[in-house]
């Protein structure tokens, strides 16, 4: 972290301490609910229950005055919920391996597609190709319900109903990777690909040295943004895979039951772990992958 | 004719996988769906003409659907469009710390559908914790999600996800702007409000028309967490397209969801054109 304590010498400049304790506010509002996931997954059962009654309490009745609050350190801090849900609940190992292999099915085929795709609507100019991204982009903003038909009705006929086959293929085709691996691409100024063109590169040889190395912060964010997405579908699991134990972690969360809600916690931290992990290693290239070498441009 | 060649040949090889998915995915089913919305019956059906999309369109809690959804995109997204600007340019001022800001402001992003539900439910059920402190500040309960007020709750949970993109986007768009531009309009007297409208909003624009796709896409994907917080038939003000889709598809009813999904797929088509014309007049200038 850049930050050093030695250098709090903004504290004079009243404007930018306001700045500061306005932003820390701010900041504290938007990741509180990671805190409280994380500080709760430590809790023992009853605390929990105790806690959330509304939640977690069987009972039909309840005091209405009563109302939750959260709580941001555990009375006694415990890894029971942990152990017991990893090594009682098979389900949820079960269903968190499901979940990688999926992701990582889908990822590496929609960064494949996606970027030479793209490339074909950037660089390779031909006849109707505005018209044909159109629809992409038209496809990539209908509301998940309007594909929902269409996808399942594709997956019925091709007969991969029940498999993963069925998740992974519409994910990789999705419109959004290519519209995203384009915005990007639109960038790389024109002058370079001359220039390798008149010293003889092909479109094979531009895509493999001058664009792909330059795509890389722009991969790196298809990849952080596509986990978000695919890490979190629960709908077409539901629709596509029968078994429950072939589902992904994300259907896990939804059928804890009030019997279980001690356990929603820390299964609700396993499972934002991976994510919040792309997502710190990566997330300098949220920014840089739409900088895009700015240098080059002039 | 040897280049033309090989630049077929390129096009085949990069285009070709991506146009075949797209095709078998998305187009091919989605033109079987516009067949379902002309027919009264799924297998077998006879040809209706536009019955399906005159009863959808007569119907109110279609329109009502509509309305709600219209009014949560044209509300929603600008304001958090431009709360995200508003943050990307002061943490684009040179100052310590602005990378902890801006982890911090992205991080509700990643956090999964289940949990953020998890979350918002313990605040806004009505024994939730914002009626704690709503009750011992001494006011009344509020039914949060079974009130008008649920549309706020909505809406901040829509802004609350989706600030910090926009903030990184809109930041990756300021670090592109050449730093001459700024210093050649101050040795000519601008300030700070004459930099931001001629420099700073102008070279925003093309990048604009990426953040408001993209919002467009995340309003839609809000209502998974809405969903899973209000349940199929939330309160009326919160009840958008998507519960309307979802409840037609739950009851099997295909043709008046294809109907649906043409009606959604018409208007989205002429919004984004609208978009796509707007950033080729801007991109165009720029060259």
């Amino acid at each position: 972290m850049p930050f050093k304590l030695k250098k709090l010498h903004f504290i004079r400049h009243n404007k930018k301490f306001n700045i500061y304790i306005f932003l820390t506010l701010l900041s504290l509002f938007f990741i509180s609910p990671i805190l409280v996931i994380i500080v709760n997954s430590f809790m023992g059962a009853e605390e929990i229950t105790q806690q959330y009654p509304v939640f977690a309490s069987s009972q039909s009745i309840q005091n209405n005055n009563e109302f939750m609050t959260m709580k941001l350190i555990p009375d006694m801090f415990t890894l029971e919920q942990y152990k017991n849900i990893l090594l009682r609940q098979f389900l949820f190992l079960k269903m968190f391996w499901n979940s990688v292999g999926i992701i990582a099915a889908i990822i590496v085929g929609q960064v494949v597609i996606a970027s030479t795709a793209a490339y074909a609507f950037s660089k390779i100019y031909f006849k109707g190709g505005n018209k044909i991204f159109y629809i992409y982009i038209i496809a990539m903003m209908m509301p998940f319900q309007v594909t929902l038909v269409p996808n399942y009705l594709m997956v019925d006929r091709l007969g991969i109903m029940n498999t993963y086959r069925a998740l992974i293929l519409p994910a990789i085709f999705a419109p959004f990777g290519v519209f995203l691996m384009k915005q990007f691409m639109n960038y790389i100024p024109k002058e370079c690909i001359e220039a390798a063109q008149i010293d003889g590169a092909g479109y094979f040889q531009i895509f493999f040295y001058i664009i792909l190395p330059m795509l890389k912060p722009a991969i790196a964010s298809l990849i952080i943004l596509q986990f978000i997405d695919y890490w979190n579908m629960v709908e077409q699991p539901l629709l596509f895979i029968d078994d429950a134990v072939k589902r992904p972690l994300s259907t896990y969360l939804s059928i804890i039951g009030k019997k279980d809600f001690h356990y929603a916690f820390a299964a609700s931290t396993i499972y934002m772990l991976p994510a919040l992990f792309i997502f710190f290693y990566w997330e300098c290239y949220l920014v840089e992958g739409i900088q895009l070498n700015s240098g080059i441009k002039q | 004719m040897k280049m033309n060649l090989t630049r077929r040949w390129a096009l085949f090889v990069f285009l070709f996988p991506s146009l075949l998915g797209f095709l078998l995915f998305y187009i091919l089913p989605f033109l079987g769906c516009g067949w379902y919305s002309l027919v009264d019956w799924s297998i077998g059906g006879s040809f209706v003409g536009l019955k399906n999309y005159v009863n959808i369109l007569s119907n109110d809690l279609f329109l009502m659907a509509l309305a709600n959804t219209a009014y949560f995109v044209l509300l929603a997204v600008p304001a958090t469009m431009f709360l995200g600007l508003l943050l990307a340019i002061v943490l684009n001022q040179k100052m310590y710390g602005s990378n902890i800001f801006r982890t911090a402001f992205v991080a509700p992003m990643v956090i999964p559908t289940a949990s953020v539900v998890l979350i918002w439910d313990i605040l806004f059920h009505t024994q939730g914790t914002f009626n704690a402190l709503l009750t011992s500040l001494g006011f009344n309960v509020i039914d949060w999600l079974n009130s008008d007020k649920a549309r706020i709750v909505m809406v901040l949970l829509y802004a609350w996800k989706n600030i910090g993109y926009c903030m990184v986007i809109f930041l990756g768009g300021l670090l592109r702007i050449p730093k001459e531009y700024y210093e050649a309009a101050e040795l000519e007297g601008a300030g700070t409000i004459n930099k931001l409208m001629h420099i700073t909003l102008p070279y925003l624009a093309p990048i604009s028309f990426f953040v408001v796709v993209i919002s467009i896409i995340n309003s839609f994907k809000i209502f998974r967490e809405v969903y899973l917080l209000a349940g199929p038939y939330p309160h009326e003000s919160i009840y958008t397209m998507q519960h309307y889709m979802n409840n037609v598809f739950v009851s099997l009813d295909y043709q008046k969801l294809s109907a649906a999904a043409y009606v959604v797929a018409g208007i989205l088509g002429i919004l984004i054109y609208a978009l796509f014309r707007w950033e080729n007049k801007y991109s165009s200038f720029h060259k």
